[in-house]
């Protein structure tokens, strides 16, 4: 993958069309039409060979611009000519100027107040579970199948799996789990060091004995 | 130049799980609903942006102002000077540094920050024996309301994939020689939690005002890729 290549004192943006990339996705989220998981699940869609060839916010605005299409806000008459439908009416932005504080302050919070039961507890040896989901995951592959401890309960979360797909929230517990990272990376790594993920109850199993041999 | 405008429309057009053929790169190689050669969507990104953010304003989809305030936001609002602000008070005060690493959320709201990508927030403490490093594998996740956008180098295939792998040669890179004896912890933000590093407090700044050590800190050891350096004799000290 090559160096980390940092940059002196870099811009937020490094062109002003990156910013607009930035605000008009964040503007666009606002009607409501996806969600957070939807957006990534889209930029994930993304051909890989498009994909590493795309700059960071070029991503941005090609799942966008699919999203836009899928759920009918333009139409792809629309993008190619650059100009509205004569037959739509015009609409009248969610987001104003105005709102944008109580956005950026308020957030969009994925914790969920609800009860439900823990599927484990702090302390507890789990393994991430060795499933390939075809849809969005926030299963990472180089935890699957390995074993880790319950570091923390976080509470009550949306699940991304099915967000992703409007299936619905799923609300479960997620955890930060430890790994030692010579369980993740075998030998070449530093027995002193760990790496913690944030894992919901549907991506962990109990450990078996045998599995922690 | 056209292929690049063809290829943002492929990927505009197909993304949704199609397959990208070679074919699909040339638009008068395949066939689509649609005429190509009539589309006048601009090869550039900045154009293409523009061209898109304008149809969204005249359709009434998008406030012009909105966006205008959105970048203003993060250019000049929220920033790394937001989580130097909370480090300084930690360093400061030890109940609010308790606080801190309990009940992040509700400490980090005390200085009046929170919201977007910082909904649910955690503070991990580097120590003589424990360094901390902060990554998202997956995408770009960060704390915004305390750092503000990511750099480009955070959200680089580089660092996503390398710091969890070998986090101490990630760490040689950005100047940081860990001892063998430090333990490593490295936090992969792969749900809607999100990490901050409190640094350790350098040597030196006893003497110092909340706001003078706030200058200190830097957005890099508030990730956990750098340590805040001694301030400079004769400096603000």
């Amino acid at each position: 993958m090559g160096p980390i290549q940092p940059e002196k004192n870099e811009p937020v943006f490094h062109e002003p069309w990156e910013g607009r990339s930035y605000a008009v996705t964040r503007a666009m989220g606002a009607w409501g039409r996806w969600n957070l998981d939807a957006s990534r699940f889209q930029r994930e869609l993304i051909a890989p060979v498009d994909y590493f060839r795309m700059g960071y916010y070029e991503r941005w605005i090609a799942a966008l611009t699919e999203l836009m299409l899928k759920t009918d806000l333009i139409t792809s008459t629309e993008l190619e000519s650059g100009r509205p439908d004569p037959r739509s009416a015009k609409q009248h932005p969610p987001l104003t100027a105005e709102k944008v504080p109580f956005l950026v302050a308020k957030g969009i919070p994925a914790r969920r107040n609800v009860q439900v039961a823990a599927c484990f507890t702090v302390g507890q040896t789990v393994r991430a579970r060795n499933i390939h989901p075809v849809g969005h995951t926030r299963l990472p592959r180089y935890a699957r199948g390995r074993t880790g401890t319950i570091d923390r309960d976080h509470g009550v979360f949306l699940f991304p799996d099915t967000n992703a797909l409007f299936l619905g929230e799923k609300p479960q517990h997620v955890y930060s789990v430890r790994f030692a990272a010579c369980e993740l990376w075998g030998d070449q790594a530093s027995p002193k060091d760990s790496v913690y993920l944030d894992l919901w109850d549907d991506y962990l199993e109990p450990a078996r004995i045998d599995s922690a041999v | 130049m056209t292929t690049t405008r063809r290829d943002f429309l492929t990927a505009a057009v197909t993304a949704a799980g199609a397959a990208v053929t070679p074919g699909h790169t040339l638009a008068h190689e395949h066939t689509h609903d649609h005429d190509h050669d009539h589309q006048v969507v601009p090869s550039d990104p900045a154009l293409r942006v523009k061209a898109l953010e304008s149809l969204l304003v005249e359709k009434g989809l998008v406030d012009h102002a909105a966006l205008d305030a959105l970048i203003d936001t993060y250019e000049h609002k929220v920033g790394p000077r937001n989580g130097a602000r909370v480090v300084a008070r930690a360093w400061a005060d030890p109940e609010y540094r308790q606080r801190l690493l309990t009940s992040s959320d509700a400490a980090i709201a005390e200085l009046g920050y929170g919201g977007l990508q910082g909904e649910h927030m955690v503070v991990v403490e580097n120590t003589p024996r424990v360094h901390n490093l902060v990554v998202c594998t997956l995408c770009s996740c960060y704390p915004w309301p305390v750092l503000g956008l990511p750099p480009v180098w955070y959200k680089s295939a580089a660092y996503r994939s390398r710091s969890v792998i070998d986090p101490r040669g990630v760490l040689r890179e950005f100047g940081l020689y860990l001892a063998d004896d430090v333990e490593v912890r490295v936090w992969d933000s792969t749900a809607e939690l999100r990490y901050l590093v409190l640094p350790e407090r350098p040597s030196g700044t006893e003497e110092m005002s909340e706001a003078e050590m706030a200058g200190l800190v830097t957005r890099d050891a508030m990730v956990g890729v750098a340590k805040i350096a001694a301030p400079v004799e004769g400096g603000a000290a």
